[in-house]
């Protein structure tokens, strides 16, 4: 090290030390990020049920996030559907009990892995895609401009997103739900000889629509979560490109934390239903 | 918050035709600060009806936030803003609607929408502020105010189609669109080329020769400035330094206009630029 650049570290030190903020800093502007948010869902909802309503942007943002998302929702439903099925198949076989094996695939299908699955792999494609696409409007003062020209950034940017997010995702567990059963379905006929109609006719025995109802339930409120935690983070960027970049890493963060906490108290709650 | 929605009960603004000369906007005491970086202490500044006062100042120094907290883009932390009179600092969003009709803003970077077309961009403000507008005499309002521009028959282009300039130049004809009596203009030469910088300067004076409107002009462009300014006001160390007309710019003492000047003037000359 030379001689000024070690007259300069203790310096850089000092500086990068008083820059970071404190714990308790930390805790304060997540509390305070939260409650932005908590406010945030509030405009939006009262915003949602009163007009005018954008029925245009509506439908352009469920092609958007919904049709496009529709491939990748399939996959990883097609691929939980065999796995879960080869796996209850085996263990079930342990039993005896292998001809069940409908019955536990679609009650662990339709209640917990459809939804969640979805709302994780999805989630994290719809969330990042907004974060990203209002960060980069707001580093390059387009929601400013929104404003300034007597828009309503919430109207404009944020109810549709939304409310597509929420109509999208219990349409794509349903998707999820019926392909992962026949992909399951397929699977088990073919490893375990098990034929078609033993496994859905055991589905069919097991499954209560309160099974179904329920995941489809959480599929909305994932994809309500999904679509404020997106809008939110893009919204609040600061620090301009590289601010977008953080902002789309933590919207997969928090809302993959979100749905599993959400879906544990759903659980709870319906379980009781 | 960008979304920051206050609810406050106050009266309607009604926005009258002022006379040339009056008293349009009145920054009083105005404070602000960002997070521990202070950029206001007591600012002060007028502005009168149908001048062009350029706001110069170094980067950083909040000229930008100046002309946001205008319209209620950013909120002051302190102080006042009178616009016409009415005391503006504390509007919600619904109360700052006529503001921004009649106050219109042409940002640094254009602010362009990337998904509209170039004629959308330009209609917008027509469909938010007149929505009972019918679709023929937006259009044309579309085609008139593009034309103003110097760029007629540009409707179907899209913002990735055009030039820095070009941008600039619809970012106007948008502003333009509601026919407001302020346009506000966040460093409009920034980043471009000598040619474009003369054109986009042309265009400051011809909007206040054609429509008669005021504008404030923040950059750090000194050409710019004295080819657009009636008036001029210095920011630095958190406040307003100095206003006055050109020449009494060129012949201040005031110790950080003088440096500010004598900075640029070593850039321009001869050698000036190493």
């Amino acid at each position: 090290m030379s001689p000024s650049a070690e007259a300069e570290a203790p310096e850089v030190v000092e500086v990068a030390a008083q820059e970071r903020p404190s714990v308790v800093e930390r805790a304060k502007q997540r509390l305070e990020s939260l409650g932005a948010m908590t406010q945030m869902t509030g405009q939006v909802l009262s915003r949602a049920v009163r007009p005018p309503f954008d029925g245009a942007a509506l439908i352009f943002q469920v092609e958007t996030l919904g049709v496009r998302s529709l491939p990748i929702a399939l996959l990883t439903a097609t691929f939980a559907g065999l796995v879960i099925s080869l796996q209850f198949g085996y263990f079930l076989a342990r039993f005896g009990v292998q001809y069940t094996v409908g019955r536990v695939v679609v009650l662990t299908l339709f209640r917990e892995l459809a939804p969640v699955l979805t709302a994780l792999t999805v989630g994290a494609r719809l969330g990042s895609g907004m974060a990203a696409e209002l960060g980069a409007m707001t580093v390059t003062e387009q929601v400013d401009a929104i404003r300034a020209l007597g828009a309503d950034p919430l109207r404009k940017l944020v109810v549709p997103r939304v409310l597509a997010c929420l109509l999208v995702m219990p349409v794509l567990t349903v998707f999820a739900d019926v392909v992962g059963l026949v992909a399951g379905a397929l699977v088990v006929n073919a490893q375990y000889a098990i034929s078609l109609d033993l496994f859905f006719q055991g589905a069919l025995d097991a499954v209560f629509m309160m099974d179904f109802v329920s995941g489809v339930f959480k599929g909305a409120v994932f994809g309500f979560i999904i679509g404020l935690v997106g809008c939110f983070k893009g919204l609040t960027v600061e620090g301009g490109t590289e601010g977008v970049g953080r902002a789309t890493t933590q919207t997969v963060a928090i809302t993959s934390v979100a749905v599993c906490l959400a879906d544990f108290f759903i659980t709870k709650v319906t379980l009781y239903l | 918050m960008a979304f920051s929605h206050r609810k406050k009960e106050a009266p309607t603004f009604e926005f009258h035709r002022p006379t040339p000369g009056e008293q349009l906007i009145h920054f009083e005491h105005l404070q602000k600060a960002f997070g521990a970086k202070r950029v206001y202490d007591d600012l002060e500044l007028d502005v009168r009806a149908g001048e062009t006062l350029v706001v110069l100042g170094g980067s950083g120094t909040g000229k930008s936030v100046l002309l946001k907290c205008l319209i209620g883009l950013q909120r002051p932390d302190a102080g006042r803003i009178l616009f016409q009179g009415h005391d503006v600092t504390g509007f919600s969003e619904e109360q700052f609607i006529p503001v921004r009709r009649n106050v219109a803003m042409v940002f640094q970077g254009a602010a362009l929408f990337d998904s509209l077309s170039v004629g959308e961009n330009v209609a917008y403000p027509l469909r938010e502020h007149f929505p009972d507008m019918p679709l023929d005499e937006v259009r044309q309002r579309v085609a008139e105010k593009l034309a103003l521009v110097n760029l007629p028959g540009t409707e179907r282009l899209m913002p990735s189609d055009l030039s820095g300039g070009m941008k600039k130049r619809v970012g106007l004809a948008r502003a333009i669109a509601t026919n407001p009596e302020v346009i506000l203009w966040d460093e409009p030469t920034t980043g471009l080329d000598p040619v474009t910088t003369q054109s986009i300067n042309s265009m400051i004076n011809s909007m206040k020769k054609k429509l008669g409107c005021t504008s404030i002009v923040v950059t750090h462009d000194l050409v710019s400035a004295f080819a657009v300014g009636d008036r001029m006001a210095m920011l630095a160390n958190r406040r307003i330094v100095q206003v006055g007309t050109r020449d009494e710019f060129r012949r201040s003492k005031v110790p950080e206009v003088r440096a500010f000047l004598d900075a640029r003037r070593v850039e321009l000359e001869p050698g000036g630029m190493s």
